[in-house]
């Protein structure tokens, strides 16, 4: 092919804008890891390079505890959604449309709806109103709530591999005997395995994520590290908070480097 | 024959059955965690409000009554709730601008990455997507440590003698929409890329053979053509602009609230969980009828390209 003069895809500005975007997102990031590392006090001024910041979170007992709970609550809470939306997604894929279909769709996409802060202040006045009837002061109110939203994450991938499954093993199967218990977990789960795997991980990353829901859900002494952050923030800044950041930075682009891979794998 | 239709019927039947009972627990942990409590919310803006937070059980208008309007203390009469009426304003005025802003940004971004050879889109999309996954109160944490009046835009305008006093950025409406659209682009340029990716150039070039400007080509073809992608980037940017909570509380500072944290002032100090209840049906009512237009409007435009 001749060198083309004229390039069809051009538009004048949109290469600058787009440099300009990608740079802007990733300077704040850049910069606030950058501090992670500075020996100063003060957040404003360079003090040399130093990891004192991350041997200070590190030996902080209330980061160290928001952690562990917030691992805990995001390891069940997307257990939990991705259970619940391989069973949704295996009961609204592969099938003519049926009474109630599109009302399960709508009822699952529905945390995606609603504006979080509703969401959290409901769940404020449902959960205190069951705490005052029953007495129960467990993370299980925190799970609960991070199940629910988590579940229409954990739905998209594994609906969208199921959609794009063959039914002609599943048929075979069949055909040879295999009792329907059978031929779903010696065909259909294998091959869908990619699928659920990306659910947990996004149901994962966005339970860890998450801070308004918690911020209003959490009973005292019950932080995550979202919600740690964001006092720390509103009291003040040190350079502390850059260092926890920045670990948790490293752990969300690991995550979601091995849900890119993974989700390639497909073809 | 009869008998074969009617196990037909009924192994389809119990088909169904099975589908209903597979959904079960997704509809149920969704119905008490996320669906249930706003009915509860619905009843709590009709109730009074009680001394220590919390309600009594006795029908009141008082909270929906309160969203708009403000009774005296002293002759009971009613006026407009000015402070209230500025936080939705600024809300909407916010969520508008935070949406035009990441479309400006967002449409040439993505129209970037759509263009670029094969081999390198894939990584240009996951440079994308990895903000997109990033924890949002770290982002903001990171744009509230630049725009501070101690931060490295100031300190460096300083520096350069540009400024001797460092320019308030933080605490104004403007920092709240600096970090909205930073947060927020993500949510545009994803929806917007999808679209450009199916993008027809033949089309580009026959309006070019047609003599067409450059600026004539992206106003007559290509933005009718991905006009899907901006209105689904504006909805997923509008939506969590409107309600958002984190970034006005971080960057807003206590002055300029948004309706996120006029709720929460409610439901805190404000003591008045009638009010914030109302509020809350209110923000969800705005955002619903977002949505309903946007799906008759997706709908009817597909008809017509179908």
């Amino acid at each position: 092919m001749a060198k083309r003069r004229f390039d069809l895809k051009a538009l004048p500005g949109f290469t600058t804008i787009a440099v300009i975007c990608f740079v802007a997102l990733y300077l704040p990031i850049i910069i606030l890891v950058a501090y992670a590392f500075n020996a100063a006090t003060s957040t404003s001024e360079w003090g040399g390079f130093s990891l004192k910041w991350f041997a200070s979170a590190w030996n902080n007992d209330q980061v160290i505890d928001a952690t562990i709970r917030s691992f805990q609550i995001a390891v069940l809470a997307a257990t939990f959604a991705t259970i619940a939306a391989t069973m949704a997604a295996l009961a609204t894929t592969r099938t003519k449309a049926y009474r109630g279909l599109t009302f399960k769709y709508a009822f699952i996409n529905q945390p995606l709806m609603v504006p979080e802060i509703v969401t959290a202040v409901a769940l404020l006045i449902f959960f205190s109103r069951i705490k005052v009837w029953t007495g129960y002061a467990g993370l299980g109110y925190l799970i609960g709530a991070h199940t629910a939203f988590c579940i229409p994450f954990a739905y998209l991938p594994i609906r969208a591999r199921l959609e794009s499954m063959d039914l002609t093993l599943e048929r075979a199967a069949a055909d040879l005997y295999a009792t329907p218990f059978k031929a779903f977990r010696r065909v259909t789960l294998p091959l869908l395995w990619p699928g659920i795997l990306a659910g947990f991980m996004l149901a994962f990353v966005i339970s860890l994520d998450d801070v308004v829901i918690t911020n209003f859900v959490k009973l005292g002494g019950q932080d995550t590290l979202p919600t740690y952050m964001l006092g720390q923030i509103r009291r003040g800044i040190t350079p502390e908070i850059n260092a926890i950041s920045t670990a948790f930075l490293l752990l969300s682009i690991l995550i979601v480097t091995l849900f890119f891979f993974a989700s390639r794998k497909r073809d | 024959m009869a008998s074969a239709q009617e196990t037909a019927l009924s192994a389809e039947r119990q088909d169904i059955r099975n589908r209903w009972l597979l959904s079960a627990p997704a509809l149920i942990i969704i119905l008490l965690a996320a669906i249930g409590p706003l009915f509860i919310v619905l009843i709590y803006s009709f109730l009074a409000a009680g001394p220590y937070g919390d309600v009594e059980w006795k029908f009141s208008t008082d909270g929906w009554i309160s969203v708009f309007l403000q009774r005296d203390i002293f002759d009971d009469t009613l006026s407009f709730a000015d402070a209230h009426l500025a936080i939705f304003w600024r809300s909407v005025k916010l969520s508008i601008g935070t949406t035009l802003l990441t479309i400006v940004f967002g449409f040439p971004t993505a129209y970037f990455i759509a263009t670029r050879p094969e081999r390198t889109r894939e990584m240009w999309l996951f440079l994308i997507t990895i903000p997109f996954w990033t924890n949002l109160l770290i982002r903001t944490f990171a744009i509230l440590q630049i725009i501070r009046n101690e931060g490295i835009i100031n300190t460096l305008l300083i520096k350069a003698g540009f400024i001797n006093q460092p320019i308030q950025i933080l605490f104004t409406d403007t920092a709240i929409m600096i970090g909205m659209v930073y947060v927020y682009l993500p949510l545009m340029v994803l929806p917007l890329y999808a679209s450009m990716e199916k993008l027809d150039f033949r089309l580009v070039e026959a309006g070019y053979d047609l003599y067409a400007s450059r600026f004539a080509v992206l106003r007559r073809i290509i933005f009718p053509l991905v006009k899907p992608g901006v209105i689904a980037g504006s909805i997923l940017v509008f939506i969590p602009s409107l309600g958002a909570y984190v970034t006005p509380s971080l960057l807003g500072g206590g002055k300029n609230m948004m309706l996120g944290n006029l709720i929460e002032l409610q439901f805190g100090q404000g003591r008045n969980w009638p009010l914030g209840s109302a509020i809350s049906i209110t923000l969800m009512a705005i955002v619903m009828i977002a949505l309903l237009a946007y799906v008759r409007n997706a709908g009817s435009s597909e008809v017509r390209h179908g």
